[in-house]
């Protein structure tokens, strides 16, 4: 390994409400083209984590660096500008535009064109937006109003708007909540295929464990706002406390279920 | 020291009748998410029901049984306009309401006139509080104290209703989330009626209370409803105990402002109310206003520019509206002009509201800023008419930079009413410094150069410069400024995780739309020839709400049409009739009835499902198949 620092390197996040730790002293880091899961059950401070990468919220302490730049704190706006694209657990768009101007808000913000008062948005790059959306499979859509569209289309809407300024890492939170279980498997494997293809890394939070274990390189198990283990899919799934926080739900993770539960 | 004391006791007083108003307001807004304009409109008729009963009725009984019965039978009326009107409109976009209670505001403002006259009103005085009382030599009359008394006991019931009521837990929970209500098997339908009904009867019991204090007239209505509209803003949207104290706190201002400051008192209340949303932006006692739900499944059509066959019929249309002077006389040239300028005018504010998603309630500010540019430049400074007509502008220009900086700050409704606030503001200013602006007086004698003085002339050059401003609009709603614009409209969270400084991108917005609505005024100013601080005044910043709305809010170029005919009726019929307002008020409630997505809104909706009719088996319907399998 050389010493290049890592792409995302988060270094005792720490984050109260009141008297309640929701995150505590998180530290792990990612590499360009790996695919990183952050589970935990509900409450664990998923989401707060997850905002306070990206600036959506400021950590009490702790640091988040990308690429070896301070970014805590910043603002979304800026961090995007930095190369983090972002989708939502539930899913933020234009509904009023079409998906083609959805896609080239995003390239006219990330050509800083965004005060340019007498230029054409309606021709601003089509043929890169063209190239996004047929990158996640809404080619056939592009002038469709998103609020038509249904919702696993939206999710995937959300991923070709959050590659428009080619970022070098994605943060995806619970990208498949909300959708059938072959669209899930279908977005996930593309995401997959783009990160792979185009050395993204990728931080996601999900519920569904199938999709977890299947696309993740490396998964990250918060409880109670502390990682209480990391490592590969059969590490995780083999440890013992990770078992116990899950097995209160009553939920087992092995080839068995998985089939039980896509049909 | 007494003298202060007394000053203090008549405030109270005052804000007995304001709470009550205002209480009234919000807990409307609270639950039906309508801002009611005609709440003026139900307090004016309560204080002349009110003094037509007891006039008719006599003794003890007759006065206070005259107050509560009126504050019923309008409460009965709100009731009727809440089933036949706003029923129909609860899933319109939110301005439609406010719209459809303004045209019931002009209405009502005629029927008064028509049936009690148009002379000041002056009441009986309440039996057993007819006296003064003597404090230190100061006089309070006894009913004042009434009213200190009544104000708290109100608040008391209200309270009690609120908290210890089945209906008040309803209409709190309402409030909070009205749509998990309804999924909780709550008869929506009800619930807003009655609340409706309930906010209905204590605007007209505050304007009944009224009588015996003030002179019942047929303007008491806008005056109210602004002052409630800052009462119920500096208190929050939704709160009675923040509508108490705010009711408290600008009667308690208006009272002292007036000694301490008697040349800026109407601006203290203003100011304290920019002040109070710029530190807490949903008031003192408000909550910060939860993202409403979407309906879902509710589209738009997608904007488009204009294809190549539309732009050649509107340069038609154009070129028909030039030859106007070859058949016209100099009246209709003179009516011509003023609805070119009200073009512009309702362009400006389009920009703003439809593509930026922020609705000015005060956009006449700009207008009027323009106006007065005008007059300031060509009779201070005597410069040309061209330099003026370049440079006045710019004083719109200017005081859209200042206000729309704090303005964008805030969203909504609070951005509506802080706007509003500002237009006060400006008017107020316009209207006390006599010194500069000639105050009510105005200033007379601006004449057009020679080359733009003939009626036809002039309306070439309004039309030409409404021409060029529509135009240069419209492209930017293309333009990548405009798409962003949308952007921070559509979804906050949205623009600012793809780089977006919404911020900016709207008070730019801001800039752009009060500068636009600069240069109509100063077109406007030179079409009558002089100022007045009713160019900056509220009834104008609503004529161009109406006219956004009646076009077509929706739609790019719905404020085209909605000034010409808005304009055109408005004319035409205070020319016919000398019951426009009746007229026109009907017509705003018809179309938002009818036609909730205005003029233009309407006229793509037809065009929509012809073509839609057509090709069977479209890949719209085919999708949600596929998914769903």
């Amino acid at each position: 390994m050389s010493v290049a620092p890592p792409l995302l390197a988060v270094e005792g996040l720490t984050k109260s409400y009141g008297g309640i730790h929701a995150v505590r002293g998180v530290s792990f880091s990612l590499r360009a083209g790996e695919i990183l899961a952050l589970i935990g059950p509900n409450g664990a401070g998923k989401s707060t984590c997850f905002d306070m990468l990206n600036g959506q919220n400021r950590p009490d302490s702790g640091h988040v660096r990308l690429l070896g730049e301070e970014i805590t704190g910043r603002k979304p706006r800026e961090v995007w500008r930095l190369g983090v694209g972002r989708t939502f657990q539930i899913t933020a768009t234009f509904a009023t535009m079409t998906v083609r101007e959805n896609v080239q808000v995003a390239l006219i913000s990330h050509g800083k064109q965004l005060f340019n008062l007498f230029g054409s948005a309606p021709k601003f790059d089509r043929p890169e937006a063209g190239r996004l959306l047929e990158l996640v499979g809404m080619g056939g859509y592009a002038d469709r109003p998103c609020g038509e569209l249904a919702y696993g289309d939206l999710k995937r809407l959300e991923l070709a708007v959050a590659l428009a300024n080619q970022p070098k890492l994605l943060l995806m939170d619970e990208p498949t909540a909300g959708m059938a279980p072959r669209e899930r498997v279908e977005l996930m494997r593309l995401t997959a295929r783009i990160a792979r293809e185009k050395s993204i890394g990728v931080l996601f939070t999900e519920h569904d464990m199938d999709v977890v274990f299947e696309h993740a390189d490396r998964i990250l198990v918060l409880n109670r706002g502390t990682l209480i283990a990391e490592g590969s899919p059969a590490e995780v799934r083999g440890n013992p406390q990770v078992q116990a926080v899950y097995l209160g739900e009553g939920l087992v993770y092995d080839s068995r279920h998985r089939e039980g539960a896509s049909t | 020291m007494a003298f202060y004391v007394v000053q203090f006791l008549t405030g109270l007083a005052s804000a007995a009748s304001l709470f009550l108003v205002a209480s009234g307001l919000s807990i409307i807004f609270g639950v039906t998410r309508i801002v009611n304009f005609a709440h003026g409109a139900f307090y004016m008729i309560g204080a002349y029901i009110a003094f037509t009963l007891t006039e008719r009725l006599s003794g003890t009984f007759g006065f206070w049984g005259g107050i509560v019965l009126a504050a019923l039978a309008v409460a009965v009326i709100g009731v009727i306009v809440e089933m036949v009107l706003l029923r129909r409109i609860y899933h319109a976009p939110e301005l439609f309401q406010l719209l459809a209670t303004f045209g019931l505001t002009l209405m009502v403002e005629d029927l008064v006139v028509l049936i009690w006259g148009p002379d000041d009103l002056v009441g009986r005085r309440a039996p057993g509080f007819r006296g003064a009382i003597d404090f230190f030599g100061q006089n309070i009359p006894s009913y004042d104290l009434f009213l200190i008394v009544l104000g708290p006991v109100v608040l008391g019931i209200l309270w009690l209703l609120f908290q210890r009521t089945r209906w008040g837990v309803l209409v709190r929970a309402a409030t909070q989330d009205r749509d998990m209500v309804a999924a909780l098997g709550v008869n929506q339908k009800w619930l807003f009626t009655s609340v409706f009904a309930v906010g209905v009867f204590l605007a007209a019991l505050g304007g009944a209370l009224q009588i015996p204090r003030d002179a019942v007239h047929h303007a008491m209505d806008l005056r109210i409803i602004v002052e409630v509209f800052v009462v119920v803003v500096i208190g929050g949207l939704g709160s009675i105990v923040g509508a108490f104290v705010a009711a408290v706190l600008v009667s308690e201002l208006n009272a002292f402002g007036i000694l301490i400051f008697p040349k800026i008192s109407i601006i203290l209340v203003f100011l304290v109310m920019a002040v109070v949303l710029i530190v807490r932006p949903w008031g003192l006692f408000g909550k910060p206003e939860a993202a409403a739900r979407k309906t879902p499944g509710l589209t738009v059509n997608p904007w488009r520019p204009l294809t190549s066959s539309e732009r050649l019929m509107a340069l038609a249309a154009l070129v028909i509206a030039a030859m106007l002077p070859l058949f016209a006389g100099n009246y209709l040239l003179t009516v011509a002009s003023e609805i070119a300028i009200f073009v512009i005018f309702a362009v400006s504010l389009h920009f703003l509201m439809s593509v930026g998603g922020l609705a000015s309630f005060g956009h006449a500010a700009y207008f009027g800023l323009g106006a007065y540019g005008i007059a300031f430049l060509a009779k201070m400074a005597g410069l040309p008419m061209i330099v003026c007509l370049l440079l006045g502008p710019l004083l719109g220009c200017m005081g859209a930079a200042v206000f729309g900086f704090f303005a964008v700050q805030l969203s909504g409704v609070y951005f509506a009413m802080l706007t509003l606030a500002f237009a006060q503001i400006v008017w107020s200013i316009a209207f006390q410094w006599v010194n500069v602006t000639g105050g009510d007086n105005g200033i007379l004698g601006l004449w057009p150069s020679s080359w733009a003085a003939s009626p036809s002339r002039f309306y070439w050059l309004a039309l030409g410069v409404a021409a060029l401003v529509t135009v240069a609009l419209r492209a930017m709603v293309f333009s990548p400024f405009g798409y962003a614009l949308r952007a921070t409209r559509d979804s906050g969270l949205r623009s600012e995780a793809v780089g977006i400084d919404a911020k900016r991108i709207q008070w730019t917005a801001f800039v752009i739309s009060g500068t636009t609505a600069g240069i109509g005024g100063a077109l406007f100013a030179y079409l009558k020839g002089s100022v007045f601080p009713d160019n900056l005044g509220i009834s104008l910043s609503v004529d161009a709400l109406v006219m956004v709305l009646l076009g077509g809010v929706e739609t790019v170029s719905g404020a085209v049409i909605g000034a010409i005919v808005y304009k055109a009726l408005n004319i035409w019929l205070v020319s016919q009739t000398d019951l426009s307002k009746l007229v026109l008020g009907g017509f705003i409630m018809l179309i938002v009835v009818v036609f909730p997505k205005g003029i233009v809104g309407m006229l793509e909706m037809l065009a929509q499902r012809r073509k839609k009719a057509s090709p069977p088996g479209s890949p719209l319907l085919a999708k949600p198949i596929e998914s769903a399998e």
